[in-house]
């Protein structure tokens, strides 16, 4: 299922004035691709992530997966929204956001319980999920004991164990070396099509980039170049 | 309570100082609401236990409001024969009874003991409940098994008390108590000998302080009115507790302890819970940004909260218990539900209270937050 961006405007209060974050953005991620969406700090790339996941109504435009109507407008209540994100959306954040008191397992198990499934039920695909991260033998382990590219997987495998139809990063490899960032791009876009999800990318460092679909790139809240496969 | 639970269980230093914090606001209020109703038992037991329905009190003209709310007392009663009299023949009133009390030092063989004296007529009915067919008479006293312990009297020794000399003629088994003294049963007459019911000028016809009235069919109004025309301020015996000045000003103030430690404890649990919900706030906007609606974190931190209040009540609830029974024979305390599992309950309540005060902040954790580095 494709992710659609129709015309999204994002404008925030700045004191008396306003400031436009995201300018009419169209963009369209195909299902089962990775589109990275580049821009210097301050651009509206995660802005943009923020209208993309119902974390933030848009202005104007509009948010649909694959030719559904919208599912995220400026109207769209905010429980409709949580209810979408949980059911549709994986989420990947610039740092891990693991639970601290949860095990790498349990990070993955969250998702069913709020889901209101047991647990117990996707443990056996969390685990899959954790082996496809590479993070099987870590899998009882707590954050605080696992290195900082280990936590950036469990994100990963948390993200995806919902099976998501849409995928949304922001900036994955900002606290890791070149060689880990490269590595957790490339882990984002495998699984990605592995599990068909359309999946938007934000990142500022393209030299991490190689493994993904197709880049955009953003310059003060406008899309300054349309996709383009990389 | 996925995440509450596992919470708990990380971060058990924190969660352990603050069960260990309601443990002894716990321990404190159940042990006062124990102390409270022991002494306040040990000051009204003989009233309570009284088979009268109302007391019909006289106040004094020119006397200065003593009771609450310038009620009646029991030491400014004073009953005159025709009061007395008048009472027996209201219509609803099926018996008016004169009862004399009186706080007296009174002397046995062995020891001497402050007890307070209940004058009442033979075969009046104002024996408590249990005491047989024992009855009083003249020249004799029936003890409470308190006066008994307390002055190491039995059935046959004689007692001084001030001028007169009564022989013990049976010890009931029965607990009474007026304003922490045990009572015992004499005569009206032999109270009357006592003088003690007399105050210095107080009017000679006085026969007792206050009497005693079991109503069938008599109306608040009807009594009112029968009040005015006889000159007395009938009160229930539930009310006339708080004639009895001692026991009005200590449960008072026993009762405020207790109300402003429950006050306490849900502020403390509640300070808590705020500073552990801002905290976690980071935790909060992942978990909403994942879909985690807002009604399922409040139930999850709600439930932390409940855990929490159940075990830190539960602790110190049988620590004050366990307490209570040891130190009973010692301790005026009085063990039941309304002094262990009612303030425990009441405790989990207002624990919860404030803790959902403070972990209301949940609901305004914006989840775009989560897309911010920490």
């Amino acid at each position: 299922m494709d992710l659609r961006l129709e015309n999204v405007t994002l404008v925030y209060p700045d004191g008396d004035a306003t400031l436009t974050a995201v300018d009419d953005v169209s963009l369209t991620v195909p299902s089962g691709t990775t589109t990275a969406l580049l821009g210097p700090s301050g651009s509206g790339k995660s802005s943009l992530l923020a209208v993309a996941g119902g974390l933030t109504p848009p202005t104007s435009g509009t948010v649909s997966f694959g030719e559904s109507p919208p599912v995220f407008t400026t109207t769209t209540p905010r429980d409709a929204a949580t209810t979408m994100r949980l059911e549709r959306i994986g989420f990947v954040f610039q740092q891990p956001q693991l639970i601290p008191s949860l095990t790498a397992l349990e990070q993955l198990e969250l998702l069913a319980h709020l889901r209101g499934r047991r647990s117990s039920s996707v443990r056996d695909r969390a685990l899959e999920m954790l082996d496809a991260v590479g993070l099987g033998p870590w899998a009882h382990k707590r954050p605080g004991t696992l290195s900082g590219g280990q936590r950036q997987r469990v994100a990963i495998a948390r993200a995806f164990v919902g099976e998501p139809h849409v995928l949304l990063v922001d900036e994955p490899t900002s606290a890791l070396d070149h060689e880990r960032g490269v590595e957790i791009i490339a882990l984002v876009t495998s699984l990605a099509r592995r599990f068909d999800a359309a999946t938007l990318l934000v990142s500022h460092d393209e030299s991490t980039l190689g493994a993904v679909d197709a880049t955009a790139h953003l310059l003060d809240g406008r899309l300054v170049a349309r996709p383009t496969a990389a | 309570m996925f995440v509450a639970l596992r919470d708990l269980r990380f971060a058990r230093g924190r969660f352990l100082l603050m069960s260990t914090v309601i443990v002894l606001i716990t321990y404190l209020v159940v042990f006062l609401a124990s102390l409270t109703r022991g002494l306040g038992e040990d000051s009204t037991s003989a009233i309570t236990s009284l088979p009268a329905d109302h007391l019909a009190f006289t106040v004094a003209a020119d006397a200065p409001p003593s009771g609450p709310g310038g009620g009646p007392t029991f030491t400014g009663s004073q009953v005159e024969q025709q009061q007395w009299e008048a009472w027996g023949k209201v219509d609803g009133v099926s018996s008016a009874q004169p009862l004399g009390i009186a706080q007296v030092r009174a002397t046995s063989t062995t020891t001497t003991a402050a007890v307070t004296a209940f004058g009442i007529e033979p075969a009046s009915g104002l024996l408590p409940e249990g005491s047989g067919d024992v009855d009083v008479a003249d020249g004799s006293a029936l003890l409470s098994s308190g006066a008994a312990d307390a002055l190491g009297a039995s059935a046959g020794d004689t007692l001084s008390i001030g001028t007169l000399t009564v022989t013990v003629s049976s010890v009931l088994d029965v607990t009474a108590a007026y304003a922490h003294t045990p009572v015992m049963w004499t005569s009206l007459a032999d109270w009357q000998e006592l003088g003690a019911h007399l105050a210095p000028g107080s009017d000679p016809t006085t026969v007792a302080t206050v009497v005693a009235l079991t109503t069938s069919g008599a109306d608040d109004a009807a009594l009112a009115a029968a009040d005015d025309d006889i000159g007395t301020v009938t009160q229930t015996a539930r009310a006339s507790l708080s004639a009895i000045s001692s026991y009005a000003s200590e449960h008072g103030s026993l009762l405020l302890m207790v109300v402003f430690l429950v006050g306490i404890a849900a502020l403390v649990v509640g300070a808590f819970f705020t500073v552990w919900t801002i905290s976690r706030s980071g935790d909060v906007a992942v978990m909403k940004a994942l879909g985690a609606s807002t009604r399922y974190l409040l139930r999850d931190a709600l439930g932390q909260a409940l855990v929490i209040l159940v075990i830190g009540v539960g602790i110190g609830t049988l620590l004050a218990w366990l307490t209570t029974v040891l130190l009973q024979s010692v301790v005026p305390v009085a063990i039941g539900v309304s002094t262990t599992l009612v303030p425990a309950l009441v405790l989990v309540v207002v624990g919860l209270l404030g803790a959902a005060l403070a972990i209301a902040q949940i609901t305004r954790v914006d989840p775009h937050a989560a897309l911010a580095a920490r």
